[in-house]
């Protein structure tokens, strides 16, 4: 065989893990995603034990009710992806974009509820710096004593910031995968693209309703 | 007999080497050491200096061995035109040999050392009746603040010392470590003492001094430009004299 | 379920006969291709992590005389006025030193070189799982670099808080005078992290799910199992990294408050989660330097290895204990004492898969056959120089001892031993007994004894001193070490030292005339140069695109040297065995991995 020229291999192996590469190579970021996760929530775990008193009580700033409902709404967007992968299992591309669409637009509103929970957050003076940081509570005036340290506003914004940065790129990823499902790419027989990107949006769903409980509910 | 001829003109030629750049730029033997220098004035200087010397013995051992063995090897088993290597996959009693012995040693060094750390460190065991002296260590000085006749902290006799710290003989003292800004280590290497200082922190570290002199205070964690600049001196006094200094700078403090 | 495999990228490319020089150049996906680039790269932030530390060392031989004529002209009033070295400089060159050398020479030359390189070749694949991440994970490297160098010329300086950034010193310029540095060091650690992440779920899945026919788990050549375990400490290492200094960003840029002592952040937390990062990454950084060592003794002293398995499972439980030991760079920092027992167990275990490692190289050689080339040398070199940072390791792994020794120059004796000594000579093993296949030529080998032989020597006159040094008890990042009393009569054997660096550093230009000049002018090396067993050398070199003419079939191990019953001295891992048809035999082979599929 003479030197640049092109190999092809006759067979191809079996995969070793037994799913495809796309599939193992998303498992295999997701964990590499846990472990950056790790370290914020870590953070979090550790400066909550070392100073309690930088921490308000429950429902005092953050509003859980609003973000209770949010959450409801990220479950079903994890639903709707679940719609989405079986019916083009079944070779359905209508009920395919159908559903990509609805988680999309769930998917977004999560973010966009995101960005008027921390408007108005930063408007009550619950931000994540150390010198501007003066907690007044929910639907008080703009006196009174601050609720709660820095490290209260500084390590919710780290963390839901960071999960909504990936809820976003999910997003776009999902808005890729739905311009392709619009020109037929995915079939019964070839909806990788569908299963991988599903895989992601289940996880970021999962590691809400984590932080939901610690950062809204502990 | 080239094979040898030939390796033992080239260890000759690093031999060389060596020493010519050792006599261009004229260190001294002993700067060679490995044994921890003479010099420690702490009470638990001697049983670290000896803990180290445990280790050295240890690992001087299975380094000499090992190194040996590996330079026999090469040039017992060097390539010769119709030899053949042994078809060898391993040997599980080997393995499991070394593998203990291995386990066998390092755990028997780790708690070998357990004592001397906990009665280093081990905040139960601070002699109760240590003296007590503040220092915080600030970019880039060292401020030791002594408690005055009254024996308590934040009141008016109390008194600072820049850069030196003053303590008594054969009495144990406990330095409450603080800093101001960023991190310091506070190191006396006679003493065999290191504690970092961190802000927001106050670490206990302690020692009992065994001799009067004057012995090195450094900072050794990196701390910004002037780290390298951040020296002190430790001043051991017999503890009759610890007293005079101590009243001398009250009267001292007093007056301001 | 779908079991296609994801090889869509590849026969697209196989289609296209000849490549535009930008796509076989530069954005190539070729993973060959991609490990040259990470090779000239890697070895370019070497040439300039060497150039620091030689600067360094001008300072500690010689403190406070100005820089040689040429050279201190290039450095402005801000860092070396007349040509006499700066504190704040100072500073700079040691944190940059370590950061370059880490981040940017060691882990794209032994990850990103060598994962590209061995991995499909060695397993039998015709390319990485995923060749344009691949491409991606190449292409962010220059570009983080790009960021560190730029952090030279920005006002203030580079970042000067040493390369582990302790905090509260990189929280802000006020304590260092670096504002713009500090940030841009960050940004680019940030940055490089998506590199590792991405080259790594690369080495990751490519081995897990790209196997050849019979490639079982253990008949993967030591160097792809070394850098398996690797890829998956970086994985999941890497983005702890990128979690803190981003925090760390934050707190510099934002005015938060994570690690700030003055909002009760807490400084020690940031040490917990570099050394959580940073533990494992002193295994990413050796691990692939044993896997190829493994294999360059093995094949030169043409024997098996000794003990395969246990060779794995030493990797493997080193991956496992690098993750519980991190509490042993912070015996000193002021965490909870009654942890320190614990570390100090935990880090004299990984003693023992250490040790099996050593024990097992020695016996390979043991009754071998050893031909004294120059990938052989650097890996006994490497042996020798790891049993010195190993048995180091001891003295600090013992808490103690490391109250005196900790922040000392004994510890950058230990860690040069490690780095230097292991990974640099494991890496030099690397390049000249892999060169060939790469490209297709050898390395002069007079011209690589005499480089190794000055290497090896120079080397050890310069580290073997720096223990003394840590046991007279001199500091490390002391920009002048004669401010104490106690140290000034140790300066005579720092310009010992230092000159001994400069003899090495300069040394290393034979290294570099040797690789280019070698490019054009070597020997043609053919298919197998060395009489390897494994699949890589029975492509052609260098390999075409898609590597293998056909797909491979494994009958046995990867280290079938001197077999008693065959003429030759090694059996290639893909020849048939002689005896009956292939296809029985394997088929018959008790194995749990899949066999061919058609």
């Amino acid at each position: 065989m003479s030197q640049g020229a092109v190999a092809t291999m006759d067979r191809k192996p079996m995969p070793g893990m037994m799913v495809y590469n796309k599939k193992l190579g998303m498992w295999v970021f997701l964990l590499s995603e846990v472990m950056f996760f790790t370290s914020l929530i870590g953070t979090y775990v550790i400066l909550r034990f070392a100073h309690p008193d930088h921490w308000a009580d429950v429902g005092l700033v953050l509003n859980v009710q609003l973000t209770a409902l949010n959450t409801f709404f990220l479950i079903c967007s994890s639903v709707t992806m679940v719609k989405a992968f079986a019916a083009i299992q079944e070779g359905n591309q209508k009920g395919l974009q159908m559903w990509l669409l609805a988680t999309i637009l769930i998917g977004a509103s999560f973010v966009g509820i995101q960005v008027y929970e921390y408007m108005a957050l930063t408007g009550e003076g619950f931000v994540p710096m150390l010198d501007s940081y003066h907690a007044v509570g929910r639907g008080n005036p703009h006196e009174g004593p601050s609720l709660g340290g820095p490290l209260y506003g500084a390590t919710f914004y780290a963390m839901t910031g960071f999960h909504g940065a990936h809820v976003s790129i999910g997003v776009l990823c999902l808005i890729f995968v739905y311009v392709q499902s619009l020109r037929g790419v995915y079939t019964a027989d070839n909806h990788e693209g569908v299963e991988v990107i599903g895989l992601y949006w289940h996880f970021v769903d999962l590691v809400w309703i984590l932080l939901f409980t610690i950062v809204y509910l502990i | 007999m080239n094979f040898f001829w030939r390796m033992g003109m080239l260890l000759a030629g690093m031999l060389t080497v060596v020493i010519v750049l050792w006599v261009i730029t004229g260190p001294s033997w002993t700067d060679l050491s490995w044994v921890m220098p003479d010099n420690t004035v702490s009470t638990f200087g001697p049983t670290l200096d000896n803990l180290w010397l445990i280790i050295l013995w240890v690992t001087g051992i299975i380094f000499v061995v090992t190194e040996i063995t590996l330079l026999v090897f090469m040039v017992k088993y060097r390539h010769k035109e119709g030899r053949k290597a042994e078809y060898i996959h391993g040997s599980n009693n080997a393995e499991i040999v070394w593998t203990t012995v291995t386990f066998v040693i390092v755990m028997a060094l780790a708690f070998y050392s357990k004592g001397l750390w906990d009665e280093i460190r081990d905040p139960n065991l601070i002699p109760a009746d240590a003296y007590q002296i503040q220092m915080l260590a600030s970019q880039f000085e060292w401020n030791a603040t002594y408690a005055g006749a009254d024996g308590l902290f934040d009141t008016a006799d109390d008194f600072i010392s820049r850069n030196v710290l003053h303590i008594p003989v054969d009495r144990p003292v406990v330095v409450q470590l603080m800093a101001q800004d960023v991190i310091h280590s506070f190191f006396l290497p006679e003493f065999r003492v290191k504690q970092d200082a961190v802000p927001g922190m106050i670490t206990p570290v302690w020692f009992e001094a065994t001799r009067i002199g004057e012995f090195t205070l450094a900072c050794a964690e990196l701390c910004g430009l002037g780290h390298y600049t951040m020296s002190g001196t430790v001043i051991v006094h017999s503890q009759a004299d610890f007293q005079d200094w101590l009243a001398q700078q009250q009267a001292a403090a007093e007056d301001d | 379920m779908s079991t296609t495999t994801a090889t869509e990228t590849h026969a697209g490319t196989a289609e296209h006969h000849e490549l535009s020089f930008v796509r076989k150049y530069i954005f190539s996906t070729d993973h060959k291709m991609i490990a040259k680039q990470f090779l000239f790269a890697g070895l370019m932030f070497l040439a300039l992590g060497g150039l620091l530390a030689v600067m360094i060392r001008w300072q500690l031989g010689f403190p406070g005389r100005p820089l040689p004529v040429f050279i201190q002209w290039i450095f402005p009033d801000t860092m070396a006025p007349g040509g006499i070295i700066l504190p704040e400089f100072y500073n700079s060159l040691v944190t940059m030193h370590a950061t370059f050398m880490v981040f940017f020479a060691l882990m794209p030359l032994m990850a990103g070189v060598f994962g590209n390189l061995l991995i499909p070749l060695q397993i039998g694949a015709e390319d990485m799982a995923f060749p344009r991440i691949n491409m991606a994970s190449f292409w962010i490297m220059p570009v983080a670099g790009f960021i560190m160098l730029a952090s030279f010329f920005v006002e203030g300086g580079a970042a000067g808080a040493g390369w582990t950034s302790y905090a509260p010193l990189s929280t802000s310029g006020e304590w260092t005078g670096v504002y713009m540095g500090q940030i841009l060091w960050l940004i680019s650690l940030i940055v490089l992290g998506f590199s590792s992440i991405l080259g790594a779920l690369n080495y990751v899945t490519t081995v897990m799910n790209m196997r050849a026919p019979g490639m079982t788990w253990f008949r993967i050549p030591l160097a792809t199992w070394s850098i398996f375990v690797t890829a998956w400490l970086l994985l999941l290492a890497i983005p702890i990294l990128t979690g803190g200094l981003i925090l760390l960003l934050a707190d510099q840029t934002l005015g938060t408050a994570f690690f700030r002592p003055e909002g009760s952040g807490e400084p020690l937390l940031w040490q917990h989660i570099f050394w959580f990062f940073g533990h494992p990454e002193v295994y990413i950084l050796i691990l692939p330097a044993m896997g190829f060592v493994s294999e360059v003794i093995a094949n030169r002293s043409r024997k098996p290895i000794f003990g395969y398995h246990s060779m794995v499972i030493a990797m493997v439980s080193i991956g496992f204990l690098g993750w519980v030991v991190w509490g042993h760079h912070m015996f000193q920092s002021g965490m909870n004492p009654l942890l320190g027992m614990t570390f100090v167990v935990t880090t004299v275990v990984i003693a023992v898969p250490s040790a099996i490692k050593t024990f097992n190289w020695m016996g390979t050689l043991w009754r071998g056959n050893i031909h004294f080339d120059t990938p052989l040398l650097h890996a006994v070199a490497f042996v020798a120089l790891f049993i010195i940072g190993g048995l180091s390791g001891i003295f600090m792994a013992s808490a103690p001892v490391d109250i005196y020794i900790h922040d000392t120059y004994f510890i950058v004796a230990h860690l040069h031993y490690v780095l230097v000594g292991g990974s640099l000579f494991g890496i030099f093993a690397g390049i000249t007994y892999w060169y060939p296949k790469m490209f297709g030529r050898m390395m002069n080998e007079g011209l690589g004894k005499v480089h190794f032989t000055l290497s090896f020597l120079f080397y050890n006159m310069a580290f073997f001193p720096m223990h003394n040094l840590g046991v007279q008890g001199m500091m490390r990042r002391i920009y002048d070490p004669n401010q104490y009393e106690y140290l000034q009569g140790l300066q005579p054997l720092s310009t010992f030292i230092s000159i001994s660096i400069f003899l090495f550093a300069t040394t290393q230009i034979l290294f570099a005339f040797n690789f280019l000049w070698s490019l054009r002018a070597g020997k043609v090396a053919g298919n197998n140069p060395w009489k390897s067993c494994t699949l890589l050398w029975t492509t052609p070199s260098p390999p075409p695109h898609g590597n293998f003419p056909e797909m491979p079939i494994v009958y046995r191990g990867p280290y079938e040297y001197s077999h008693p019953d065959r003429e030759e001295d090694y059996w290639p891992q893909d020849e048939p065995p002689e005896t009956s048809e292939a296809g029985g035999q394997l088929a018959a082979a008790p194995s749990p991995e899949p066999v061919p599929g058609d």
